[in-house]
């Protein structure tokens, strides 16, 4: 099968251009992204269906040939109306974090961060218990019993978001 | 049978509601279950030992092809594992009655559980396949875990249940490994088949024969972590964290014995494969050695029973892994009677604890005095214990050592051998009847406290309900070791599996004459009392001897380690970083098509050009696109950057259309002139220039990144591309368009009929998204209560406070305009603030608004032949109602669209669905088209085809996706602008959120 050159450096364009986006901190720009990978997978279907042709409406004196390929033009066809549906979602994913914290930042995870810098010690696993010789003791906590405390590291400061 | 296993879970399940009508008592009608369980299994005694040696048994075809079915089998060993199971499950949950109060909390699951586990344990020992022996193996783990656990608020209590968790389940990992290799090579996963099968497989030279000799081994694992044999024994004196009468029954008599079950079980087929005695004699008698030794140094009852059951479970293994048919008697008879008096002891214990508050034998002091009865009944047991006449562990002590003695005269593994494992156990034997003087002295004895008086500890009287159990235990224990002969012929059959040893055959009987076991037990006894009554020096002199490994240290390090690695691993990978999850993910992308492109000869036939013939202009466009994607990446100002996209999306467009894809190039400048208008909707509030780039020298990666993955991506389409050699599919689309769906327009016929499903899924998607959009904007509903706009003051929309209104001859005119009578041009017109109007959009609005969606309902219906179809005729109409809104606001978006967008999306999707349907109530396939062809008057010959339904559909979900992009993005944030939601007070780190209105 032949291979158009012309389209596929299109879509190599656009990739590029779309990786580059969407590896950006500012939402905006990675919903951008995201639109450009979308319209850059839709030339890679084009690519797909060969030689530019007729437009597929059928008539019965034109060989099947003679089109240009249907069934990559469906899928695009769902492809764009999906893309469309996307960023609308995405667009108000921007909005609402807007109007929650006033950025436009994806921000780092700092839960993440602190699951990384956590305590190996752990109350439960590893404080020292008394041994119990009854299973009729009060529920009350003796003073072997009661936890060492859990050696807290001091908690990080939240990043600082550059004001907008 | 399955009656008996059944009744088990499902009085199980409803035991809570017992135990709130009945309190405690609810124990009774628990302990039934199993008591009456125990009554059926004594009436299929005759079946089980009947000549004909039909077992009674239960076949249940599960997942054949998995060869996993509900076979079970109550064969000799199974009846008498069973005994003990149901026997003293039914005396343990009676004993629970007055063991608990009735206020204690979670009562009614820890009945259940108890109840549960009781079933289990009988569905375990009289499973007939491998993997089902496995699925009860696992069930007791887990109803172990939560059993251990019953004291929920005890730190103590969730340790060790944890703790029995893993190392169980760790053991019982090993043991499906080795259960799947043993079954593999058999070709059978029935465990009676597998048996029958043992010789030929044990016998398997090279390759299979050493499979089975690993899986084996496997096994064992399993069976010796089960029943806490070294070096995993540390997990059973932990779990005594568990109340004393699940200790009782899950520690002593039940699932501790499903390890040794399971060697018995094997042993017949199974004692001479390569690992078998090695890994069985050492750790056994490693086991009874050390279990006995540190049974010496414990203070607390239940610790010294619970190291007293390590030693013993290393015992009873050794005895039951030898393979002889003495030792086969001697094991099953030595189960029993452990089973006996352990589960009698534990019992007491708990009576102890229960009447006296401790278990502390420091504490303890003349308790005999106080409660003999009690005194008796466990003195019987520790008799028992310590293998003193005329008890049961007497009997069963001296057919071990018997059997022992014959195994080191005329055994396989010669003399030395066999007489260095009969002094292991003569050893063990003599610290064994140490810890249990230590345990009844310990418990019962009176002892000068620290002032040398000999105070007794206060005790409750104790009642015969509460004693009732262990006392028939004990009772039980006395009449084995007065008639051995009735248990030995319950065990022969399974005995005689075995090969004998000695030539004069071995029996059950407590009195042998003056043989060497009589002389052993003698010697036992002597010893056993030198070294109790030298307690205080042995206990110094065993202090000072430091422990040698200490293995449950070791599990703990290995869980820090664990730890620490888990640690390690998540804050190298879960940086919390979308960019390096993203960078990672797309490097390995990267990574993987250049390595296939790399490690794939390509040859291909295509050929490759740049210019195509039948669109010249494509290079044209191509520059538009590329400079767009460029400049949207530079751009630093918002709007500038989603224009820049938009000319990358319009050039695309005009690709489609060179192409010969006219729908496409018609639906993607629809979208992309709807996306434009709500993107500048959602970003009117936001900074006009964009946040400064992300910091730091990602810029670099980010470009290298990008520019290899665009490389990447056109060298494997290049590639995949020019080996293709096959036709097209679609070479067939268009005539089957024509035929099969009734259509000329292919595209749109592959829509609605050929891919119908696809589109279906899609609409679906469109559906969820606009839900998604109007959730995340309205937070609340999906805005339907916009007022008419006839209740809203003219003028009114749109003022923003503090906001200086501007003058001039335009918004005199506006004024003048609004209210003038006589010329709505729209409904709504007048409501906006005469700032906000523009007359002449308001008048175009008016005049191509119907047009616009004449044309779209033209381009609906024209769609299966022509250029078209619902998703264009739905992204027109959409426009249509864009213009509405942009040129009268809000309330005029809600007079054009009375309807709830939720209804339309739903009212398509059910469209949809429903022609779907239809086909099917007339025998066709789901989604199939029917063309209609008639004549009308006025329009001529009419052809309709069912699909069209499908794309009206379509154009409904469109359009209530539009409607909720323009009511959310549009209305909503009008109405936040106006209400000031401009003004947010920035948020502390932990507080909620919340958005100060």
């Amino acid at each position: 099968m032949s291979v158009n050159l012309t389209l596929l450096l299109m879509m190599g364009v656009l990739y590029a251009v779309g990786i580059y986006l969407i590896l950006e901190r500012s939402m905006t720009r990675v919903l951008l992204g995201l639109m450009l990978l979308a319209n850059a997978t839709n030339l890679l279907l084009l690519a797909t269906g060969g030689y530019a042709g007729l437009a597929p409406i059928f008539n019965k004196d034109i060989p099947a040939t003679e089109y240009n390929d249907p069934l990559p033009q469906a899928f695009i066809l769902t492809s764009i109306v999906i893309s469309f549906a996307v960023t609308a979602f995405m667009l108000s994913l921007i909005y609402r974090s807007w109007l929650l914290s006033r950025a436009d930042q994806i921000q780092d995870d700092r839960e993440d961060r602190r699951v990384a810098s956590q305590d190996l010690f752990d109350a439960e696993e590893d404080s020292e218990i008394a041994i119990e010789t009854s299973d009729f003791h009060e529920p009350v906590q003796s003073k072997d019993e009661r936890l060492v405390p859990l050696k807290r590291t001091a908690r990080r400061k939240p990043e600082q978001e550059p004001k907008p | 049978m399955l009656i008996v296993l059944c009744a088990h879970f499902i009085v199980a399940i409803f035991a809570p509601i017992l135990f709130t009508r009945l309190g405690r008592a609810a124990f009774y009608v628990l302990a039934a279950v199993p008591a009456a369980s125990f009554v059926w299994l004594l009436a299929q005694y005759g079946n089980v030992y009947s000549p004909t040696g039909m077992n009674p048994s239960l076949d249940i075809r599960w997942i054949p092809t998995l060869e996993l079915n509900l076979t079970f089998v109550l064969d000799e060993l199974s009846w008498l594992m069973s005994l003990l199971v149901l026997g003293i499950g039914a005396l343990v949950l009676a004993y629970c009655a007055r063991y608990f109060k009735t206020d204690d909390a979670g009562l009614g699951g820890f009945g259940a559980q108890l109840l549960a586990f009781a079933g289990v344990m009988f569905g375990l020992v009289t499973a007939d396949n491998l993997i089902l022996l496995f699925v009860f193996w696992e069930l007791t783990t887990v109803l172990s875990y939560l059993l251990i656990g019953y004291a929920r608020t005890r730190i103590a209590a969730r340790r060790a249940a944890l703790q029995a968790l893993i190392v169980t389940t760790f053991g019982g990992l090993a043991m499906l490994v080795g259960l799947i290799m043993v079954g593999e090579s058999a070709g059978t996963y029935s465990i009676s088949e597998v048996l029958a099968k043992a010789p030929e497989l044990v016998a398997a030279a090279g390759k299979p024969g050493t499979v089975v000799d690993v899986g084996i081994f496997l096994i064992l694992i399993g069976a010796v972590a089960k029943s806490a044999l070294l070096p995993f024994h540390f997990w059973l004196p932990g779990a005594m964290a568990a109340p004393t009468p699940v200790s009782a029954y899950l520690h002593a008599a039940a699932m501790v014995k499903a390890g040794i079950y399971l060697v018995a079980r094997l042993a017949p087929g199974f004692s001479g494969t390569d690992y078998w005695q090695l890994t069985i004699m050492i750790l056994g008698l490693s086991t009874m050695l050390l279990g006995a030794w540190r049974a010496l140094l414990q203070h607390d009852l239940k610790l010294i029973l619970a190291y007293g059951t390590v030693s013993q479970l290393g015992f009873i293994m050794v005895i039951v892994g030898l393979g002889s048919r003495e030792a086969a008697l001697a094991g099953i008879a030595m189960v029993l009677a452990h089973g006996l008096f352990k589960a009698t002891l534990f019992l007491v214990v708990g009576i102890i604890d229960h009447q006296s508050g401790t278990r502390d034998i420091r504490q303890l002091s003349g308790v005999f005095r106080s409660a003999p009865k009690l005194g008796v009944v466990a003195l019987i047991g520790a008799a028992s214990m310590a293998g003193l006449p005329p008890l049961a562990g007497f009997v069963a002590k001296e057919s071990v050592f018997t059997a022992f003695v014959a195994n080191a005269n005329y055994g396989p593994a010669g003399t030395l051998l066999g007489t260095v494992v009969l002094a292991g156990m003569v050893l063990g034997s003599i610290l064994t009847f140490a810890y249990s003087a230590r345990f009844f002295w310990g418990g019962f004895g009176r002892k000068p406290d620290a002032s040398g008086l000999l105070t007794p500890t206060p005790f409750k009287r104790v009642d015969w309900l509460f004693l009732g159990a262990p006392a028939l235990l004990a009772a039980l224990t006395v009449a084995y070791g007065m008639f051995p002969w009735i248990v030995e012929t319950w065990i022969t059959p399974y005995s005689a599996q075995f090969s004998q040893y000695s030539q004069e055959g071995m029996h059950l009987v407590l009195w042998h004459g003056f043989t060497v076991p009589l002389a052993l037990s003698a010697a036992v006894v002597a010893a056993g009392l030198g070294l109790f009554f030298l307690r205080e020096r042995v206990e110094a002199l065993q202090r000072k001897i430091p422990g040698v490994l200490d293995f449950e240290r070791l599990y703990r390090q290995l869980v820090v380690a664990l730890d620490r690695v888990a640690i390690w691993v998540t804050g190298r990978t879960q940086r919390g970083s979308l960019f390096f999850y993203l960078a990672v993910i797309l490097a390995t992308a990267i990574a993987s098509i250049g390595a296939v492109l790399l490690a794939t000869e390509q040859e291909w036939t295509g050929q490759r050009y740049f210019l195509d013939g039948g669109s010249p202009f494509q290079m044209v466009a191509g520059a538009v696109i590329v400079v767009g994607a460029i400049a949207a990446a530079r751009a630093n100002k918002r709007f500038m950057a989603v224009l820049m996209v938009s000319v990358t999306g319009y050039g695309v467009a005009l690709i489609f259309a060179l192409q010969g894809a006219p729908d496409l190039a018609l639906t993607q400048m629809l979208v992309e002139t709807i996306v434009l208008v709500a993107f500048v909707l959602a970003m009117r509030s936001l900074p006009a220039r964009l946040p400064a780039r992300t910091p730091g020298n990602h810029k670099v990666v980010r470009i290298i990144l990008g520019v290899t993955f665009g490389g990447a991506m056109v060298m494997a389409a290049i590639v995949s591309m020019g080996s293709r050699i096959a036709e097209p599919v679609s070479l067939a689309l268009p005539a089957l368009a024509y035929s099969g769906g009734g259509g000329l327009n292919v595209v749109n016929v592959t829509l609605v009929d050929i891919r119908a499903w696809d589109t279906f899924g899609e609409i679906s998607v469109l559906a969820i998204a606009a839900t998604g959009v109007a959730s995340l904007i309205f937070v609340r509903g999906r805005g339907q209560s916009l007022a008419r706009a006839e209740t809203v003051a003219t003028g009114s929309v749109g003022r923003i406070d503090g906001a200086a209104v501007p003058a001039g001859p335009a918004v005199e005119l506006a004024k003048r305009f609004a209210v003038t009578p006589g010329n709505p041009w729209l409904v709504a017109g007048r409501t906006l603030a005469p700032e906000q109007r523009s007359i002449i959009i308001e008048v175009v609005a008016r005049l191509v608004f119907h047009s616009i969606i004449v044309l779209s309902i033209y381009l609906l219906l024209a769609g299966h032949n022509g250029t078209g179809g619902g998703f264009a005729g739905g992204l027109v109409a959409g426009l249509a109602l864009t213009i509405r809104y942009l040129a009268g606001g809000r309330f005029e978006l809600a007079e054009a669209t009375r309807i709830s967008a939720g209804t339309l999306l739903g009212l398509g999707l059910a469209l949809a669905a429903v022609t779907g349907m239809i086909p099917l109530l007339f025998g066709g396939e789901v989604f199939q088209s029917t063309i209609f062809s008639f004549d009308l008057p006025l329009f001529g010959h009419v052809k309709f085809v069912s699909s069209t339904l499908f794309d009206i559909g379509v154009y409904l979900v469109v359009v209530g996706l539009v409607i909720d992009v323009l009511r959310s993005l549009g209305s909503e944030i009008d109405q936040h602008q106006e209400d000031g939601i401009g003004a947010i007070t920035l948020i502390e780190d932990d507080e909620p959120l919340e958005v100060v209105r």
